[in-house]
């Protein structure tokens, strides 16, 4: 079991538990509202209350901001009843610009790419979408080339 | 039904995000693990929760005609262009710099980790962007 370890230095439970409260989230969203739902598009549709651009308010985006609201909010909610139940409080040591880069440059790569993580990575894959699956190994190939680059060049953390 | 529809996504949010900061996708210092090979836990949650989502996706529309709350089941349609593979090599790229994602940003504030803020600005100010590049 010595490469087990060494793969998974902090042991999978967690992981697993974790994965499958997320499986079962997305799964009561479709059981109970037919909606199949990653978070990025959140961040395009919420623009359509303040911008005019033609853009923001196309009838997909219009029609499902607020239930992206509502997602957004249960999202927080329920790490901060992991927070106040199960969990611990931490704050992230990782510096202001990387978060604010980082989260620029995701943001904008997620909405060009219509989906993220939970989009393409679980209700894509879980829907056999070859575009999505291709989009996952695109992204994770890209995602680890950075960290790594930003840890030899800055050793940031 | 509006209320039970609301209901039901601020449930399935809740669940969500339990989720995420159960499975520490929340910290972004055990992404960044992840991202440099130093734990593959992240594949576990990936792994896990496509699993149990392929199951319903598969068997839902099959034991039901339709949703509980709503009128018919939607399908998360992805189309193999140049946007998609491109996009997601950038999204890739961010994801690298800070080991924050979407979701796990707005989860992680939720939770108390208030520099996500910086994280949350950026995701809104590159999704505006995205959008200002698109003729409508």
């Amino acid at each position: 079991m010595f490469e087990f370890d060494l793969l998974f230095p902090l042991g999978i439970t967690h992981y697993l538990i974790g994965g499958l409260f997320i499986g079962f989230a997305v799964s009561f969203l479709f059981a109970t509202t037919g909606l199949v739902g990653g978070m990025s598009t959140f961040f395009t549709s919420t623009w359509s209350f303040v911008s005019r651009w033609e853009f923001f308010n196309r009838e997909a985006f219009v029609a499902s901001r607020n239930w992206r609201i509502a997602y957004a909010v249960g999202l927080a909610v329920g790490a901060l009843i992991w927070m106040l139940t199960v969990g611990d409080a931490f704050v992230t040591t990782i510096s202001w610009w990387q978060l604010t880069l980082g989260g620029f440059v995701a943001g904008f790569g997620a909405r060009l790419s219509n989906g993220c993580t939970s989009g393409h990575g679980i209700c894509g894959i879980a829907s056999f979408q070859l575009p999505s699956l291709l989009a996952v190994l695109i992204f994770l190939g890209t995602a680890m080339i950075t960290a790594q680059l930003m840890q030899k060049l800055g050793g940031l953390s | 039904m509006r209320v039970a529809f609301f209901g039901s996504v601020l449930i399935a949010g809740a669940l969500f995000g339990f989720g995420l900061s159960y499975s520490a996708m929340i910290k972004p210092e055990v992404v960044l693990s992840f991202l440099r090979y130093e734990d593959f836990g992240l594949l576990w949650v990936l792994g896990s929760a496509s699993l149990t989502t392929m199951l319903t996706y598969q068997f839902l529309p099959r034991l039901m005609r339709k949703p509980l709350f709503d009128k018919s089941f939607r399908e998360h349609a992805a189309s193999l262009d140049r946007n998609t593979l491109v996009g997601a090599a950038i999204f890739g790229i961010g994801w690298g710099i800070s080991g924050v994602c979407p979701g796990p940003a707005l989860a992680g504030l939720g939770a108390g980790n208030w520099p996500m803020l910086f994280s949350l600005v950026g995701i809104f100010a590159g999704a505006y962007v995205q959008g200002r590049m698109m003729k409508s």
